[in-house]
């Protein structure tokens, strides 16, 4: 769960800068894209890098969902019987919400690709024309709500997720609550930059 | 004052079990949770229906034997603090409160509140020890502890194995009482030897006895009647992991 948690969370955060590369106008965003696909043209071909990024990120996700269905049915097995009352527990938002959260996340993943990568689902729809591609979905408030909504989805996820992939993996951070917190911000923030900055018209 | 209570009675483990709804009167405020139950089956002796089943021993919250569920909160709602030293001024009278066993496979109801949790002891069993020379008491001093490691280890050593943890852990996992045991024997000198191979024993046996995983929820910590903090959750995957590092 933790190894494969930060395998996504580093994707995540290489993600999230790249995004802010948007804000560098169409050269800026549609240059990098390219670059991705360039980088190691003679090791790996074009496109290459890509491909084998989304190898890692798809088995990551796979044995990441794998170990939490393992988890949530070991949870289920030692609680037959449940408590016939049962306040809301004690423990944070993002600490009960981790399951659902996931789940949350990967249907947004399947349409995330559809629309920016496969381009199946994008007003526009060009390939490798990102910044048009961008500006196209977030015109429409439906698609900066699910994009929103998931991006919060994800800050939570992390919120826990981070320190928790911390501890498992043996690790006594200081203050670790509260650095899981800001990155899960700093992240979330970043995500949102872009949608709501084409939404309210500061990039077009 | 004048209480309502909905206990949880079950005959037998094997019987299915009910909510049965109580009244109890001249409950003083000073009274312990406990003593609130004393005074429930004094009248249901006399009234000759069978008392309602519950564990406790020493009363002053050392032993570990009491614990229930009080309206869903392992030990009630008052923090670091056994259901034998809570007392009934926490309550309001006007609701009604809940009294249900601790629920978790490995935890299986014997009567009423009764649970049986010999799976902790077959946990310990499988790594919470040291190996000592038997004989003669050692000297004192013999071995060196630090003071900073004897802070942690006694801290870790307030455990006192009466199951919280599991009963409110999401998941049933006993890792905190597994965490308490091996950092309370893991930062001391004399347990260095099997620190790593008791980490991952106790873990496989506590798998294996049906409790949950671990997913760092922390609902284990916030009932805790000792406070034995998280930290030790990290300690133990900490020794878990270089056990399997060695190991492999």
């Amino acid at each position: 769960m933790a190894v494969t948690g930060a395998v996504l969370f580093s994707y995540v955060v290489v993600h999230m800068a790249g995004n802010l590369k948007f804000f560098g106008g169409p050269d800026s965003i549609n240059g990098y894209g390219v670059f991705l696909r360039e980088f190691l043209t003679p090791v790996l071909g074009y496109g290459g890098l890509v491909w084998v990024v989304r190898v890692v990120l798809l088995l990551a996700v796979v044995l990441h969902g794998t170990a939490a269905v393992q988890l949530a049915r070991r949870a289920r097995k030692a609680r037959p019987v449940g408590y016939a009352k049962r306040p809301r527990v004690q423990g944070g938002y993002a600490a009960r919400t981790m399951r659902w959260g996931g789940v949350i996340l990967a249907l947004f993943v399947v349409y995330h690709l559809l629309d920016l990568t496969a381009g199946v689902l994008n007003p526009h729809g060009v390939d490798g024309d990102i910044h048009a591609n961008v500006v196209a979905d977030f015109q429409h408030w439906y698609v900066v709500l699910a994009y929103t909504l998931a991006v919060v989805a994800l800050g939570f996820h992390l919120r826990h997720g981070l320190w928790s992939a911390v501890r498992s993996l043996g690790g006594t951070v200081r203050n670790a609550q509260t650095v899981a917190l800001v990155l899960a911000v700093v992240v979330t923030v970043g995500f949102l930059a872009v949608p709501f900055s084409v939404f309210f018209g500061f990039v077009r | 004052m004048k209480y309502t209570l909905r206990v949880w009675r079950q005959d037998g483990p094997t019987v299915p079990g009910r909510l049965v709804e109580y009244t109890v009167d001249d409950i003083s405020a000073d009274m312990s949770f406990l003593e609130m139950l004393d005074v429930l089956n004094e009248r249901l002796l006399l009234q000759g229906e069978d008392p309602v089943a519950f564990d406790h021993d020493c009363r002053e919250g050392i032993c570990g034997a009491c614990g229930v569920m009080i309206d869903g909160v392992a030990h009630g709602p008052e923090k670091a603090t056994t259901t034998c030293q809570l007392h009934m001024r926490h309550f309001d009278p006007r609701k009604p409160i809940v009294v249900e066993p601790w629920r978790a496979a490995p935890f299986p109801v014997v009567r009423d509140l009764v649970v049986d949790r010999s799976a902790l002891d077959r946990v310990i069993e499988s790594g919470g020890y040291i190996s000592v020379q038997a004989g003669a008491a050692p000297d004192a001093h013999a071995v060196p502890v630090p003071k900073p490691a004897a802070d942690t280890a006694f801290e870790a050593a307030a455990c006192i194995g009466c199951g919280a943890c599991v009963a409110a852990c999401p998941n049933g996992s006993s890792m905190l009482f597994t965490a308490a045991k091996v950092t309370h024997l893991g930062v001391l000198p004399q347990g260095q030897p099997e620190r790593r191979s008791r980490a991952l024993d106790m873990v496989r046996a506590q798998d294996d006895l049906g409790f949950g995983g671990c997913t760092q929820t922390g609902e284990c910590t916030a009932v805790c009647p000792k406070g034995i903090p998280l930290d030790t959750i990290a300690r133990l995957n900490h020794d878990v992991l270089s056990a399997v590092a060695r190991s492999s």
